[in-house]
């Protein structure tokens, strides 16, 4: 909004730059993080593999607390001390260091919200080892907790690395430790390596997640069982474990020297084979399927197409070449809004549309939730698309003004969020309305064959009167 | 298709994304169009009845190899692209390329310094990159090149070959704070004999310019957000401040003070505690670890010396 016109129009730079920090905090960190795994991974996770809870369902309460605890300290940060944070959300030392900014509190926020996510990690890896129905097998597990199973690793091993990371650099703003900062002896590079060893595989605990969410959806209403279930299982093991090795990517023009560079651009390009075999997994399981179009097919098929952009641009980046013409731009911002939004986004509200009636026992307006889901799409896509562009011509990131070439680009995009904005008020109407009033759902409206549809709308407490006993594969529809 | 072409490195970074963007559009479009047939063909009503397909283990193979190929072949341009940007000619003219918050500035071999950087035209160019305080970086999109100018990194460059004249947007791609949107520049390409003539000529810099405390200031990136020619900028400018009545905000009260030496000393150690009414608090750390007491000793001498002419 800020950037449709040039020059100041509504907001002085210093608050522009802590609007973008503090939405990068709390985007990150706080929704997109947990949002799928957390939300849907702890109501669906144990149902779908035929238990009647996680594991430890005490140390899931202490972490939804932990993370309202971060949550609050997030908050906190925007209105105590010296101003909201300015620093990015990536906290890039020495600036961080220096700046006279609330920096520590949201660190700080940051660093607790890190371990609410290790301690569901820790408790969905031991859930799925433990808890699957007698009969279950590893192929026999649905491919949502098995996407949630390879993010749990992501969380239980990189998470820490940001934790002592973001500690060090509370240490060295309070006690003037040298750890960043060359003014006392420091290193900022080694800021940025520890920032995105977890940094980066944090994306794919966005986005694994989302990808087992469209893998539930795809053959539910095509009705056929999925095509590569295997392959799709394990390239979600692939792409956890590749991702790990990647992070260096980020930092193509950071300084670090030159085999390090074509070293993680070979690596990147490697860890977008798996996310392709999944694309083509998905829309051969709708070959000779019979599909029904509702709402959450719908989503689920803009996140495929969003994906598909997301991922191609990525290419873009990880080649070296292309990388150093486009890194931090605009380019940058378009490419993973369209993974995180377009990609986790939309397969959230796919999600969302999805489990609905199981979760509410009530059913909501169809048409209207097809008609947000097309308002979303176009709003998203006005937004982001041009900003590809923009990045394109030479438009740094996080910039609060800008040249006047870039001016048509944004001008489109500030419409586009206009339309998102009301894509988001249609869907929020239509849920929260038949969330009380909506007609009462039947327990298996979309005909599902995964355990969730085979109990009653909304879950009782334990899920099972009595575990089921397993003896085939989860999409075995005839 | 991306801005202006101006260096050797255009050629090499636009067929590379060329060729990526290429090879991503057919699939894109290849696989949204059959995404979108299936969908109309097998769509319940006109096909109530899903066929189970048996899994074939070839297609799986082939979906793995052929994708995996068709990344390499991207890698392979991105990188033969890529590599010469890291290998500048022994020849190449040397400048250093200072960043600080909010402004770049350059130093030519022979001492001579400016704000926009001066070229010879279809020379090689090597900048060598420091950086006074915090991360920038240096981005010139008509020349394809960008490179983070860190503080206390040796030997970091980047270097090309101007293969236009004219005038080129540079820009600072890495956050940098309150004003990082304004820290841009130019780079002018110009003949190389008018070059020459160009950087032979070194100014004489005024006493004033020469003396130690404006060294410190200059040196701790203090003019980046204090001007010395008046005008405004994130912070008071240093035109004629010593000795001025100045109105501050003390504990949210208004006051009036005078601008002695222990006014700036106290300005430097903590920003925030008499701020000047018009300016914003948080902005400033303080420098107190930074500055040593004769550093202190000679800003004071230099902002007490009036300007020349």
């Amino acid at each position: 909004m800020e950037l449709a016109q040039p020059g100041q129009d509504f907001l002085s730079a210093q608050s522009y730059n802590a609007v973008f920090t503090v939405h990068g905090v709390i985007m990150i960190f706080l929704v997109v993080i947990p949002g799928l795994a957390a939300v849907f991974g702890n109501l669906f996770m144990p149902i779908m593999i035929g238990a009647r809870d996680v594991s430890f369902p005490k140390l899931n309460l202490f972490s939804f607390y932990i993370y309202m605890f971060g949550a609050v300290l997030a908050v906190i940060s925007l209105f105590i001390g010296k101003g909201a944070p300015d620093t990015g959300w990536t906290f890039y030392a020495p600036y961080s260091t220096q700046s006279g900014s609330n920096v520590i509190a949201a660190v700080l926020a940051a660093f607790v919200l890190g371990f609410s996510s290790i301690l569901t990690g820790l408790n969905f890896i031991v859930t799925i080892h433990r808890l699957r129905a007698p009969g279950m097998t590893w192929f026999k597990m649905p491919l949502f907790p098995w996407s949630l199973y390879a993010t749990a690793w992501i969380q239980l091993l990189a998470t820490p690395i940001v934790g002592i990371t973001l500690l060090m650099l509370v240490a060295e703003r309070l006690f003037k430790i040298g750890f960043f900062d060359p003014n006392l002896g420091g290193d900022p590079i080694l800021f940025q390596h520890l920032f995105w060893i977890y940094s980066h595989p944090a994306v794919y605990v966005m986005i694994l997640p989302a990808m087992g969410v469209i893998t539930e959806i795809i053959p539910t209403f095509a009705k056929r069982k999925v095509f590569g279930y295997k392959a799709i299982a394990l390239s979600s093991v692939a792409i956890a474990a590749v991702g790990y090795l990647v992070w260096g990517h980020h930092m193509y023009t950071a300084g670090m020297s030159g085999t390090a560079r074509w070293f993680f651009s070979f690596l990147t390009f490697i860890v977008a084979v798996p996310s392709a075999i999944k694309v083509f997994n998905w829309i051969s399981t709708m070959y000779k399927g019979s599909i029904s179009l509702e709402p959450p097919f719908y989503f689920a098929m803009a996140f495929i197409f969003n994906f598909m952009i997301g991922g191609l641009t990525g290419l873009i980046l990880g080649s070296l070449a292309t990388d150093i013409h486009v890194h931090d731009t605009a380019f940058v911002v378009a490419h993973f809004h369209y993974i995180i939004f377009g990609g986790m986004g939309f397969a959230f509200l796919a999600a969302l549309h999805y489990w609905f009636p199981k979760i509410y026992g009530r059913m909501y307006n169809h048409k209207m939730a097809n008609w947000s889901c097309v308002t979303i799409f176009v709003g998203f896509t006005v937004l982001y698309f041009p900003q590809f562009i923009v990045g394109l011509q030479g438009m740094p990131r996080r910039y609060f003004d800008y040249l006047p070439q870039f001016q048509t680009g944004h001008f489109i995009s500030a419409i586009g969020a206009f339309i998102l904005g009301i894509g988001f008020v249609l869907v929020f109407m239509n849920l929260v309305r038949s969330a009380k009033t909506g007609k009462i759902a039947e327990s298996n409206p979309w005909g599902g064959l995964t355990l969730e549809w085979q109990i009653a709308s909304p879950p009782t407490v334990e899920n099972f009167d009595e575990i089921p006993v397993i003896t085939e594969g989860p999409y075995e529809y005839k | 298709m991306f801005g202006p072409e101006a260096s050797n490195f255009v050629e090499g970074v636009d067929k590379a994304f060329f060729i990526i963007m290429g090879i991503g559009a057919f699939f894109l479009v290849g696989l949204t169009t059959l995404m979108v047939i299936f969908v109309i063909k097998y769509n319940k009503k006109r096909h109530p009845n899903a066929v189970q397909i048996k899994e074939y283990l070839s297609l799986e193979i082939a979906w793995i190899v052929i994708p995996l190929i068709i990344v390499m072949f991207m890698f392979y341009y991105g990188y033969i692209a890529y590599k010469p940007m890291r290998e500048a000619p022994a020849d190449a003219l040397n400048i250093k390329a200072i960043a600080k918050m909010w402004e770049f500035s350059f130093e030519y071999a022979n001492g001579k310094e400016s704000n926009t950087l001066i070229v010879p035209f279809n020379k090689p160019v090597k900048l060598n990159l420091f950086s006074r305080d915090i991360v920038h970086s240096f981005y010139v999109p008509a020349f394809r090149i960008k490179e983070d100018m860190v503080p206390d990194l040796k030997d970091n460059f980047m270097w090309f070959i101007p293969t236009e004249l004219g005038k080129f947007d540079i820009l600072c791609a890495e956050y940098c704070g309150v004003r990082h949107s304004y820290m841009m520049s130019t780079v002018e390409v110009i003949p190389e004999d008018e070059y020459n003539a160009w950087v032979a000529k070194v100014e004489k810099k005024s006493l004033k310019q020469e003396m130690k405390g404006f060294e410190i200031l200059k040196n701790n990136a203090c003019t980046g957000c204090h001007s010395i020619d008046g005008s405004k900028l994130v912070g008071p400018s240093f035109k004629g401040l010593y000795g001025a009545e100045r109105t501050v905000i003390t504990d949210g009260k208004e006051r009036t003070v005078k601008a002695d030496d222990e006014y700036i000393k106290n300005s430097i150690f903590s920003p925030d505690n008499d701020l000047v009414k018009g300016f914003n608090s948080g902005l400033m750390r303080s420098y107190k670890e930074v500055l040593k007491d004769e550093d202190i000793k000679e800003i004071i001498e230099y902002l007490k010396t009036p300007d020349e002419n």
